[in-house]
Order: structure tokens, then sequence, then C-alpha cells
């Protein structure tokens, strides 16, 4: 069994100034298995990756290799190559406007000069023998994703690899796609390659992989055969949640069977972003959570209702009327306010004051060749900062000194001005202090109470839990539930997520 | 060979596209001139005039071909020319020989693409300022060497000048009856050496192809084990040392220094790259473009001026729409790539495809 080892990795820790990304983190690769690499964001899964591609230099622990006598020693991306272990990463890193053979083959042997005729003969072999469906001689960029994806691998193989890291590798590809993946993932596992799999995607897991590692907060949960670990506990162990002895939040809150016409619905909803169609809706005065992994697609839902990404499909309904929401500033003219994932790069604008970064949507709605006086602005931003208790200096402070959670309050701040009737808050309290955590979800509540209809995302079932009287569940971006008064569980989440209760 | 998959014709590549969309073009207006104004663009000797007068900016074009595949600019292609045409003829007048003049427009070619190399590669500067820079200094120069102009003095240089290749059958019959044979330069023997040389740099050497890796994505040209640093700097000392062969072709063909030669030739090089299918944003070119870029330029260039629009203005107004037009056209065509919109556009009989 010790002999099928191609790679161990022993009490790997790595920190980076303030975090403990990687803590005494063991991995084990066996020759020709598909050893999966899972955990929540912030889990440590890339950070591993990167050790052993020599991106990051470890500070702490071993790698020790088949064939190789003593420790590995990586410290370029180069050193990994040659110890033999290849990584196809999500996006890809080819050439496209050259050839698939040179594509495989530049950067690689010897002379001056290009043997055309070999190489393409070579090329042409090893492409037939994995069944990529690409020519030697055909420009790269006219293969699809997938393909060209796949011509990273046959070029992986061609170099002799022993460990190969498919990180994400399926975001971007169809089912079919996927499929002719792993078709070809399991004809190199017969070849004895030692496949790395990090993905989101929970089902792609079990149809591939034999082994699962979990990563949690930068430690190791364990490592698992696939058949010993149903789904449900896989959830449970890459959130950090026990199945048994929850203690299940009561609510007493019981579904009313409410048959006012939805403030939002939509039908059949896409987005360029990749998300399949679904179907959505929301009354007056609801609040209501998407919740799923990371990756699942939660995200993005509440993008193309904002029309944030490219919405590629569906009818939406406003008040029972139909409208076109294909740009965000659609949406807000229809009185939806979006509160973005991303604060920093979506939300704030931080150079300019918290008076401007709080009228700002307003003046978008308003049009900027009417400019609201100083007096006006004055007095908006004034009213919100006490509203909502924002600390900051004056309004004229610019928005990058405040705290996170003050920065929060202003883009807050920013969509109430417009009094939206459908408000979607995306990881509102993500990266802030607790206090301002209770803060904005006592807000969302009194927002719901007032007859605002808001959808709340976070990361964190419990925050969720509290907030939220109806959960919609996604995976690999699909709906896959909804939950509702008592089902509201952290169990019956979990289980939703994992789908079905085996 | 046996494999049937590299039996099947392939579809033209980005490059062999764009370059083949060129040709096409210049042999269209060309004939169009000669049904319409006939005249000298019936005779070859149209021809050999365009390469005579313009062999000095192939050479440069080839040089800025190689640096815009692999993603960068070099400016300073022009005042290089200019400074090598300025001290050769000082060296020269001045008791210098020409097998030393010639070693001089190296030396001032190489040296350049040596600064300017390790100044883009290895210090990772923006090629567009140090290669303003070199274009500036290099005018500066010039003008050091000799604030006036001078004509070349030295009697072999001015019989080398003199000495023309006649080729008898590809010359006419004038007025009174004398055959008046075609005649074609030295410099552009040598330009047209020159590309060819580059031609099979750019197909055939690991580095030619390294241009290409790294003109596509230079990041992934990394991750693919391509020294990147070397490679560019490959690509702009190239460059340098054809702008000083360029500089002595220029000479042999004018014999006179000024310090405003080669004025505008980086702009009409990369005018005359851009035409020939090389995208500024790299990846895709190839020198045989660029030479009927060049071509396509000074054709359009010859029409204006037979069409009667004598007026120096036209040209350069022309030049632009021509740039304009085929800046878009390249642009429409590569974007309809692969969506089958192209086979929409084009009509049955004029769908090309590669020869095996």
């Amino acid at each position: 069994m010790q002999n099928d080892v191609v790679l161990s990795m022993r009490g790997i820790g790595k920190s980076f100034p303030g975090v403990r990304a990687l803590h005494n983190v063991d991995f084990t690769l066996r020759k020709g298995e598909v050893h999966a690499l899972m955990g929540e964001n912030g889990a440590g899964k890339s950070t591993l990756i990167k050790v052993l591609t020599g991106v990051y230099t470890k500070d702490a622990g071993t790698i020790h290799m088949d064939g190789v006598e003593g420790e590995v020693i990586i410290r370029s991306p180069q050193d990994a190559q040659q110890a033999g272990i290849s990584t196809v990463y999500q996006e890809i890193t080819l050439c496209p406007n050259i050839t698939v053979a040179e594509n495989m083959f530049i950067g690689r042997g010897k002379g001056a000069l290009v043997k055309w005729k070999d190489m393409e003969k070579r090329a042409g072999e090893i492409l037939q023998s994995l069944g990529i469906p690409a020519r030697p001689k055909q420009q790269l960029g006219s293969c699809s994703l997938a393909v060209q994806q796949m011509v990273a691998i046959a070029r992986a193989v061609d170099m002799d690899c022993k460990v190969l890291i498919l990180d994400e590798p399926t975001s971007s590809l169809d089912d079919k796609e996927v499929a002719m993946l792993f078709s070809l993932m399991r004809d190199l596992k017969s070849r004895g390659v030692g496949i790395i799999f990090v993905t989101h995607f929970l089902e792609q897991v079990y149809a591939v992989s034999d082994r699962i590692t979990v990563l949690r907060n930068g430690e190791l949960v364990g490592e698992y055969e696939v058949k010993d670990l149903p789904q449900v506990e896989l959830v449970s162990k890459m959130m950090g949640k026990e199945l048994e002895g929850l203690s299940d939040l009561v609510r007493d809150d019981t579904p009313v069977a409410d048959t006012s016409t939805p403030v939002y619905e939509a039908a059949g909803l896409s987005s360029a972003k990749g998300v399949n169609p679904f179907d959505f809706a929301i009354r007056k005065g609801e609040v209501n959570g998407f919740t799923g992994l990371l990756g699942s697609g939660r995200s993005e839902s509440v993008r193309a209702i904002f029309g944030a990404d490219r919405v590629t499909g569906g009818k939406v309904m406003i008040d029972g009327k139909s409208v076109k929401v294909g740009k965000p500033i659609d949406a807000m003219k229809q009185g939806i306010g979006y509160l973005p994932e991303d604060r920093k790069d979506d939300g704030i604008i931080a150079d300019l004051s918290v008076r401007d970064n709080i009228i700002l949507a307003l003046q978008v709605e308003k049009g900027f060749f009417h400019p609201f006086s100083q007096a006006e602005a004055e007095a908006f931003a004034d009213e919100y900062i006490k509203a909502l208790e924002i600390k900051t200096a004056s309004s004229d402070t610019p928005i990058k000194s405040l705290s996170g959670g003050n920065q929060q309050k202003v883009i807050l701040a920013r969509w109430l001005l417009t009094h939206p009737k459908y408000l979607i808050l995306d990881e509102p309290t993500r990266g802030i202090d607790v206090g301002t955590k209770t803060e904005i979800q006592r807000l969302v509540r009194k927002l719901a109470e007032e007859g605002m209809s808001v959808t709340f995302i976070s990361s964190e079932i419990e925050e969720m839990l509290r907030t939220c009287s109806r959960l919609i569940v996604m995976r690999d971006r699909h709906i896959v539930g909804e939950l509702r008064g008592t089902e509201l569980t952290q169990d019956n989440v979990m289980r939703t997520i994992a789908g079905g209760g085996d | 060979m046996k494999n049937n998959n590299l039996k099947r014709r392939e579809p033209l590549t980005d490059t062999q596209l764009l370059m083949t969309i060129t040709i096409g073009i210049f042999f269209t207006m060309y004939f169009a001139a000669m049904a319409i104004w006939g005249g000298g663009f019936l005779r070859w000797q149209q021809v050999f005039d365009m390469l005579n007068n313009n062999a000095a900016l192939i050479i440069v074009a080839c040089g800025l071909t190689v640096v815009m595949i692999g993603g960068g600019i070099d400016i300073s292609v022009g005042g290089v020319t200019a400074l090598v045409v300025m001290s050769c003829i000082v060296h020269m007048n001045n008791g210098g020989s020409i097998f030393t003049a010639a070693l001089l427009a190296l030396g001032i070619g190489v040296g350049f693409g040596l600064v300017h190399g390790f100044l883009i590669s290895y210090l990772e500067i923006q090629p567009f300022i140090i290669t303003l820079a070199g274009m500036f200094f290099a005018r500066g120069m010039t003008t050091i060497v000799s604030l006036e102009p001078q004509k070349i003095a030295h009697e072999g240089f001015q019989q080398l000048m003199k000495t023309k290749i006649e080729i008898p059958w590809l010359g006419y019959i004038a007025k009174k009856g004398n055959l008046i044979p075609a005649r074609m330069e030295i410099g552009v023997v040598i330009a047209l050496l020159i590309v060819l040389i580059i031609f099979f740099v750019l197909r055939k050497t690991r580095l030619g192809r390294n241009f290409y890796a790294m003109g596509g994505n230079s990041q992934s040209a990394l991750m693919l084990g391509v020294n990147v640093k070397r490679t560019r700097f490959y690509s702009y000392l190239i460059s340098g040392v054809l702008s000083g062969i360029a500089g002595f072709v220029f000479m042999m063909h004018t014999g006179a220094g000024n310090a405003t030669n080669a004025a505008g030739a980086e702009m009409n090089a990369i005018a005359s790259a851009i035409i020939g299918g090389t995208l500024l944003s790299g990846g895709v070119g190839n020198v045989i473009g660029t030479l009927f870029g060049t071509l396509t330029l000074t054709t359009i260039k010859a029409i204006v001026t037979t069409s009667g629009l004598r007026d120096p203005w036209w040209q350069s107004i022309t030049t632009g729409a021509m740039l304009c037009f085929f800046i878009l056209l390249q642009s429409v065509v590569l974007s309809n790539r692969g969506k089958g919109g192209l086979k929409k556009m084009v009509p049955q009989w004029m769908k090309i495809t590669q020869k095996d």
C-alpha cells in the first residue's frame, strides 16, 4: 500500500502577515487515484496547491515524492514541473494564437530549429491516444475552452507528470464538456497518474473521485474514501457543523398563506455568468435568503436579478407588471437596490467622501445633469449617518478611511436613500465586527416590517436562519430546495445542500 | 502520413488569413490601377521603383514586425536610421572605407537594440517610453554628428550607388525603339534577403515561435517555460540591427545625409506592418505580409498622385484612411471567426484553404 504513494505532504504550514493559512496539514496522493481537495472559502485549498506548485514557499513541513530520495524542494513553478507536478488552472494558460501542437511543445526541448513534422506527428499521437478532439495544426483559439483545457492536460501527460493538479477545471464547462473531461481523467488514472481535483461542485466530486481530503480554516479535517462519506457528511465537515445534537433554533413565525402579488417575480431567469434558468418570487415585507456553498450560484442569481451580469433569458414581473431588466439602471428604476458582495471593488468609491458615496445611487437615478445642491446632499447624508449610526469624522471624510463595517453602512445608506421596494444584500456582514453585524441584521428585520422586501445572503448559516423567513437552497448553480418556517434548521439546510437525505 | 487528422485541410490561422487578405487587396488594387490609368503601372519598372524607393522602409518594417508580434513597439527605428546615414557619410567623407562604414551602421543598430532590449526586458520599462527616448536621442545625435546636410563624396560608394541590376526581359521599349531594361538597386536585394531571413526565423526557429507565444499571452508563455525576458530582449535587438542595416540601405539610395532623413519612417513602418496583417496587440503577423503592406501603402500613394491629387496632404489623408480601413477589416474578420460569420460574409469562390 505504501508503495502506491506518489506524493506525501506532511505537517505543511504557511502563514501570511496576520493570517495562518495552513497549519499542520497532511496530504497523501496515491498512484492512479483522483483525490478531491475540498473546503469552503479560506479553508486553505488554494494555499496548499500553491505550496505544492512552488508559487508560495512553505513555512513548515515536508514534501516527499515517489522515486525521489529525501525531501523534494519546490521553489518555483519550474521546479514543480521538473519534479513531475503539473497544474491545469481554471483559466487557460496556453497561447491562443499558435497551433495546438506548438502549445504542447513550446518551451521544451533543445535546439534552435522547430521540427514541425515531428512535433505535429507526436502531438497527433498523444491527442489521439487520449481521445482529445483537437487537431495538431489547428489554431488553439479555435478550440472550445474544454478542448483547450484538455490540450493543457495532454501537454502535462507528455511531460511525464506523476501528479496532475486540476484547479477548478469545470467551472466554465457545460455538462457535455465535463463528461469529456471526466473520461479523460479516468483514462489518466488508469495510466497511473495521481490527480488532485479541486472543485466546488459536489456532484462532480462523487462522480469521479476516489478519495476526499477536507480542509477547514487552514487545518486538516480528514481524509476519507468517497464510499465512506455521504454527501451530507461532507457538507457538514466542510462547514464544521455536526449533524447530531444541533440545537435547532425554534422559530415562532409559522408560514402565512400569502396570496398577494409578488413585489418581484422572475421566470426562467438566466445570466451570462452561467446561472441555470431559475424561477423566483418575493412578496412585500418578506426576507428571504439564497444559501449554498461557495460557487453554488447564490451571488450569480441575485446579480441576474439586478442585471449586474448580462441577462440571457427569462421574464421579470414587478408588482404583476412585465418589465425588462437588462442593466442595473433598469433594476434601479424599478425600485430594486443591490448591495454587492465585493464591497471594495463593486461597492465603495474609495476616494469620494462619505456624502458623495451615499447620494451616488439616487444621483444616478436622477441623472447627472441634475445634480443635488450642496444643502440637499448634506441633508441626505446627515440623515443616514444619524439613522444608521455611521461612525465618521464628517460627511466630507473619504470613505476609504472608515472601518469595513461603517463602509458597509454607507453603501446600505446609499440604497436606503433610493427607497427601494426590493433590496438585495449580498454578504452585507462579511468582514465586519460582530456589533455591526447584529445591527445590520436588526435593520433588515425592521425594514421588512416597514414593508420592504429583502433578499439576504450570507456564508454563515446561523445568521441566515436568524434573519430570513424563507431560504432558497442552491447547489451547482441550480435551485435545489426551498425551506420555510419550521423547516428552517441547520440540519435541513445542510441536507438540502448535500442533496437528498443519504 | 497515415493519420487522417493530419491530412485534413486546416482553416487558416489568424496570421495566414490577415496576410492573405493584404496580398489579395494589393493585387486587386494594382490590377485596377493598371486597368484604369495604364501608363507607368503597366511597366515592371513601376514595381521596381516602388522597391527601390522603399528598400530601407521594408527592412525597418521587418524589424518592427518582429517586435510587434512579440507584443511590443519600437518607435526609435526612424531616428536610428537617420543617425546611421549621417554617421556613415561623415565617416566615409573623412576617409573611412565602405567596410568600416557598414560595421559602423551595424554597430549603431546593435547598440540601440541592446540598450532598448535590456531596459525593456530586464528592467521592465514601457517599450513605448524607452523607444521614444531612443528616438529623441538618435535624432539629437544626428544633429551633433553634423548640423549641415552632408553629401557623400566617397568615390567607391558613389560607384556602389550607381550599380544597378538590370533585368532586360522585364524592360520595355521606349518611344525611340530602344529597350530600356528594368533596374533594381542593390538595396532591394538586401531588403528581400532580410525578408526571407526573418520569415525563416519566425517560421522555423524556436526563437521565432517564442515571439508568437509571447505576443499571444506572455503570462502563459512564461508558464509554458518560454524565457520571456530573453525572447523580448532579442526582439528589440533584431529591430535595432535591422534599423542599422536600413540606414545603410537608405544611404545607398539617397547618397546624402540630413537631420530629417527617414522622418516619420517609424510611423510608415508601423502602418506597413499593420496593413500587412500584424496586430498591434501581438501574436499575429508575418513579414511577407509586411512586405506587401509596404507595397500596398506605396501603391496607394502612387494612385493618389496619378489620379491628379498631387498636393502632398492627399497622401497623408489616404494613408490614414487606409490604415483605418485595414484595422477595421482585421477586427471585423477576426471577431467573426469561428462563429461562422466569416463564412457567411465571404462568397464561396473566395474561400481559401491552406494546402497541406
